[in-house]
């Protein structure tokens, strides 16, 4: 192959160059700018320059180029369009200096694009910023005809390699027409590729293909076949506006191309495998402003706005798809799991894969060897599923006091058969529903909870372990889905109480015991407390009492509920429940000494918050953020302190991702709606319009929500009052006919049907 | 985020309460009752209007960057850089209406560095675009930690509101405020004083015709005098207005470097320190266009919009005369705009604007261009005595829209270079 040796080089110009251009046999190259203007031989290892043309003493704009042409035939005659609106004529032969032949001044605008026709020596096309085309004979040296495309530009013009006469236009408002030489009058066919301005297009050497590029960042590739039926074949979305673009010699189905901003590389591209360059030349500096083969698919030649011309040889191309990742994994939102990679050509591992539901057909051609399969794996955990989206739906967030949210979501989640969660709740509520007597007169007997956690009589890793036997005796029901229910040892002696336990513990209980015995014994051991202490309370410091008694008044109510019981327990619910359970495992009252004389004189103000917090972590962490969300948003106000902030956003927001994943917008919104983090409420105060279309003309209204610019007619009348309703429109989603809210209420206190008279029975809540 | 839960009558009815900024329907937007004024003033063009507010709304409402507090603040700076105080009054409320911390009302003193660090550029592009270089860009990305997506829009909303300040100006639309205020007015010396038309309607429509006739072909000399030279004679007019009121505004605190105002591009015999901006290097369509919506989503569709609107409409009427071709004319004003932020369009004969845009024209799109606060409104009625007030109009919207291309045109190239 003559051009084996070529290698990647380049020469800097003094500016930088906007076109270039080979001669036929691919040994010049001639680049032009608005500051250059120079034919370079092409030697095999260096641009040795030639000629400068931008010599002379009268250089003016009509040396600005914006494209250069060579003629196929002469050797020596070159075409320039110019930011001026001319098109010159150039002839390497002249004998003078300056090699200006002709000036053609026929366009109004700058000139584009000129191109020569490929077997008519002597036929010039020019394509304007004034919307022409004019083609020029210069042997005559004038405008032989004139095509007006009725666009505001025409960026491109090429001649068709297969038909003589015919030739393509893009222009800016994104129309491709083709034109038929001989009738200048009116296009052949026009039809819109893109949706916005088209830069260039290229022709096919051998297929019936036009490729096009634009600003909306695509290259597509048309089917011309039948000129009337353009069919898009390809369609590659690059990361910015298109420039230029050249099909490579020799290889029918890759093209090259060259950003007009950001992108600085000059790629290559299979048509048949969009999205990752076949090969890319990073050289530039700046992005490059002409593409040119030179004959030979392994050699192509770019300017550059870094001043530069480069020849780049494929040898050196980086080749993107080898850097990119062949694999890929995601997850929906059922837990099922998709996967897919590359696969090798041989067919042999085919057989291995039984799973493949999707095989992309494979190419035999060499450049495009790429094969992938993809696998779903169908998770089994439907059960799960189905909890989630019940609980997400009956969770009650907010509206009720505390202790009522926990039993419902309790309930809730025992119905279907999440006991742990579903104690979980019940542990919140305990925790923070019950009357605070016991913290405010703890504070006042011990100083500090960590003195008596270490109370020798209260013994917590003791009553742990006992508890834990009674544990693995009594429960049967160790939740599946919890793989370290029961290695929990380890964590007995420490002062964080391992959540599991306490939900345990509970779980115990709940078996042995009605469900609500729990509360019982927690909540009201603190009321006969409170009477006690009352004269405590009145003496002491304000501060204590504000600062204990801030709790929602609906903890008062419960108390009142509940009204003979068995004095306090204590703050370690779990110790202490385990003991009586251990001692008494039937009878609740009969504790009531025991309770009274191990802990509520020691017992002192112990802030669950270290249990909660670790018991919602644990849920986070096995991947049940529901629960940790939910009951961060039933706690309110008291969660502050449990957990940081950074969690909390990370649960909520987790948990805003699986109800939009199950499309629960109802139970989002909820969240977002009561959530307290600002960057969470926040999400929902974007995109608050609602947009509103005219009820006669269905036109979307966009000046006012209450006048139709196109009929030109109030819109949203009072069905009622036939006023104009301003502000809240209350409409039925049957008929869709409303008004003023007052009046759309009063109507239906008295009738049925819709007050417009539509005969729609309407409904609201 | 809008659910069916409000599909719900009482809901309604609580979401619309508690939500402050809810908008029932997209028209219900107070905003638009406070940009009544300008909304009336451009209702001579409907389907202009549209395209501005649909980019205005969507610049200070819609997707990007930048919070809204910054966005109103950000409008605020540069609507106060023309002391326009009938927008900073509208976007001071906004902003107190969207969560701005009011201490920052105060003055720049008291708002975060990352926004006081903007000053710089909106000082350089409303006066004097053509200073902006790829240091300033460098600071605030490296300095002022300013992303270059939060740094395009804020780009946007300042050439968005330096240009609506023109528009404000020379539709005397800020004048109309207050009636009892001390007005400026009366400091202001017009700029046109009281000049006979020098060239009359019909005469213009007859350079019109023959300048489409004649095609003449200039040395490069020549075309640089021209586009050099259509400035000069109006650079006395400057001259005697800069004696004019060094600004007592009561916008200072929002502003700093009261000073810096425009300068010629370049004065006259003076070889420039700054190339010429050719437009045929880095346009609109081609390169602003694709880097503004790289960088801030959507936009860039809404200002080419609004761009090929401004400069193709046309009523083909002239000061009554109908089925006129406006095109040179409109021509001549979009280049002649450009021409004064050293904008070189290379397809165009600069002789053509002398010819086409009388002095006091040329005076008054200049000085709405460069000093929009020292346009009064009684210029607004002089100038161009015989064409009608939309008309008047629409030369306003093409000097808001030349503007703010040119503005943007400067600012993106710097930040496409700052970029490779």
């Amino acid at each position: 192959m003559a051009l084996a040796k070529a290698k990647t080089m380049f020469a800097t110009q003094e500016g930088p160059a906007n076109a270039l251009a080979l001669n036929k046999d691919f040994s010049q190259v001639v680049i032009a700018g608005r500051n250059v203007f120079k034919v370079f031989l092409i030697e095999s290892d260096a641009f040795v320059e030639v000629c400068n043309l931008r010599v002379g003493k009268n250089i003016n704009l009509n040396f600005s180029c914006n494209d250069v042409a060579w003629n196929a035939y002469d050797e020596n005659i070159l075409a320039t369009a110019a930011t001026n609106g001319a098109v010159v004529v150039w002839n390497l032969n002249k004998p003078t200096r300056s090699k200006q032949e002709h000036v053609f001044n026929d366009h109004r605008r700058t000139v584009n694009k000129v191109s020569f026709h490929q077997t008519e020596p002597f036929w010039l096309l020019s394509g304007s910023q004034d919307g022409t085309m004019k083609c020029f004979d210069f042997r005559i040296k004038e405008v032989t005809r004139t095509f007006i495309s009725k666009t505001e530009s025409v960026r491109d013009v090429q001649f068709s390699p297969h038909q003589m006469h015919t030739f393509a236009a893009v222009s800016e408002n994104g129309n491709v027409q083709l034109w038929d030489l001989r009738k200048p009058e009116k296009c052949l066919h026009q039809f819109t590729a893109h949706s916005g301005p088209i830069f260039a297009c290229d022709w096919h050497p051998e297929t019936s293909w036009l490729a096009t590029a634009s600003r909306d960042k695509t290259i597509k590739v048309w089917d011309l076949a039948t000129i009337n039926k353009p069919v898009c074949e390809h369609i590659i979305p690059t990361i910015a506006s298109v420039g230029h673009i050249k099909w490579r010699p020799q290889r029918k189905y890759h093209i090259a191309s060259s950003a007009l901003v950001v992108d600085c590389s000059v790629n290559i591209w299979d048509v048949r495998r969009p999205y990752i360059a076949f090969a890319s030349f990073n050289e530039h500096q700046d992005v490059a402003t002409g593409v040119a083969w030179r004959g030979d698919p392994h050699v192509i030649l770019s300017t550059s706005k870094d001043f530069t011309l480069y020849q780049h040889v494929f040898k050196d191309a980086a080749r993107p798809e080898s850097k990119a990742n062949p694999q890929g994994i995601a997850f929906n939102s059922k837990g099922d799991m998709s996967f897919s990679c590359k696969i090798s050509i041989n067919p042999g591992t085919l057989s291995k894969l039984p799973n493949l539901l999707r095989k992309t057909p494979q190419h035999s051609d060499q450049f495009c060897s790429v094969t992938s399969s993809m696998h779903t794996f169908l998770s089994k955990a439907q059960k799960e599923v189905k909890c989630f989206l019940e609980c997400a739906r009956r969770y009650q967030l907010s509206g009720k006091p505390l202790a009522e949210l926990c039993d419902h979501n309790a309930a809730v989640a025992k119905q279907l058969g999440r006991h742990q969660v579903s104690l979980v709740w019940g542990v919140v509520k305990t925790l923070y529903c019950t009357p605070n007597m016991g913290k405010v007169t703890d504070l006042q007997q011990t100083p500090s909870g960590k003195d008596s956690r270490d109370d020798p009589n209260i013994t917590p890793g003791g009553a742990s372990e006992a508890h834990n036997g009674t544990d693995l005796r009594h429960t049967d029901k160790n939740e599946k889905g919890e793989p370290n229910g029961v290695p929990q040892n380890e964590d007995n002696d420490t002062e964080n109480e391992e959540p599991e336990q306490q939900d345990r513990n509970l779980s115990t209980i709940a078996t042995g015991l009605a469900i609500n015995q729990g509360d019982f014994f927690f909540g009201d051991g603190a009321e006969g407390e409170m009477d006690q202490l009352r004269i405590d309370d009145d003496q002491m410091s304000t501060e204590d009492m504000h600062q204990e008694w801030t709790l929602p008044t609906e903890a008062f109510n419960l108390r009142h509920e509940i009204e003979d019981r068995s004095p306090p327990p204590e703050q370690f619910p779990n110790h202490c429940a385990v003991e009586m359970f251990d001692v008494l495992p039937d009878e609740g009252n009969l504790i009531l000494p025991l309770m009274d004389v191990i802990g509520l004189p020691r017992l002192s103000h112990w802030d669950p918050s270290e249990v909660i917090a670790s018991a919602l972590n644990k849920h986070a962490e096995s991947s049940d953020v529901q629960t940790a969300a939910s009951v961060l948003l039933v706690l309110g106000e008291k969660r502050t302190a449990l957990i940081d902030e950074f969690k909390q956003e990370q649960w909520i927001l987790g948990y805003l991702e699986l109800l939009g994943r199950h499309k629960l917008w109802n139970t989002a919104t909820q969240v977002i709606k009561h959530s307290w983090l600002p960057s969470i409420t926040q999400l929902n105060q974007q995109s608050t319009t609602l947009p509103t279309n005219c009820e006669t003309c269905s036109r979307p209204l966009r000046r006012s929500g209450w006048h139709c610019d196109n009929c030109r007619q109030w819109c949203g009348k009072c069905a009622v009052c036939n006023e104009l309703v301003k502000g809240v429109f209350s409409w039925c989603q049957g008929c869709s006919h409303g008004g003023h809210l007052a009046h759309m209420h009063d109507w239906l206190q008295k009738h049925r049907l819709c007050p417009a008279g539509c005969g729609h029975a309407c409904e609201y809540d | 985020m809008f659910t069916s839960d409000l599909t719900k009558l009482s809901v309604v009815s609580r979401a619309l309460s508690q939500c402050g900024h809810f908008m029932l329907t997209e028209g219900y937007n107070p905003w638009d009752s406070k940009l009544e004024r300008i909304k009336n003033t451009m209702g001579d063009h409907p389907d202009y209007l549209k395209l501005f507010l649909s980019t205005h709304n969507f610049i200070l409402r819609g997707d990007g960057a930048l919070p809204w507090d910054y966005r109103h603040y950000i409008a605020i700076m540069a609507a106060a850089r023309h002391q326009c105080d009938y927008l900073v009054d509208i976007q001071k409320e906004m902003f107190l209406e969207h969560g701005g911390d009011s201490a920052w009302l105060q003055g720049l003193d008291c708002v975060p560095d990352k926004l006081r660090s903007l000053n710089e550029i909106n000082k350089i592009l409303a006066h004097r675009p053509w200073l902006l270089c790829k240091s300033h860009i460098i600071r605030l990305t490296k300095e002022s930690n300013w992303s270059l997506a939060e740094l395009v829009h804020a780009i946007v909303i300042l050439a968005h509101f330096h240009s609506l300040a023109s528009f404000v100006f020379g539709c005397g639309i800020n004048d109309q405020d207050d009636p009892d205020a001390p007005v400026n007015n009366s400091k202001k010396i017009l700029i046109l004083g009281n000049v006979e038309p020098e060239v009359r309607v019909d005469q213009l429509m007859e350079r019109m015709r023959t300048l489409s006739q004649r095609e003449e072909e200039f040395s490069v000399e020549e075309q640089t005098q021209r586009f050099l030279r259509v400035d000069h004679r109006d650079q006395t007019i400057d001259i005697e207005n800069s004696r004019v009121l060094k600004q007592t505004s009561g916008l200072g605190h929002f502003i700093e470097d009261t000073e810096f105002t425009y300068q010629d591009f370049q004065r006259r015999g003076e070889t420039g320190d700054f190339p010429t901006f050719r437009v045929q290097d880095y346009s609109w369509e081609d390169h602003g266009y694709s880097l503004v919506n790289r960088l801030y989503n959507d936009v860039g569709n809404l200002l080419d919009a609004k761009f090929k609107k401004a400069y193709n409409m046309t009523y083909y009427t002239m000061g009554g005369n109908k089925d006129v071709d406006t095109s040179r004319f409109r021509r001549a004003i979009w280049n002649y705009i450009h021409c004064v932020f050293g904008i070189r369009h290379d397809d165009y004969d600069y002789g053509e604007v002398n010819q086409l845009l009388e002095r006091s024209l040329k005076a008054y799109i200049k000085s709405t261009c460069c000093y929009p606060e020292r346009v009064a409104t009684r210029d607004f009625a002089q100038v161009l005595a015989e064409f009608e007030h939309s008309e008047k109009v629409h030369i306003n919207l093409m000097v808001q829209e030349a503007r703010m291309q040119a503005e943007l045109l400067y600012a993106l190239r710097v930040v496409m270079n700052h970029m490779k």
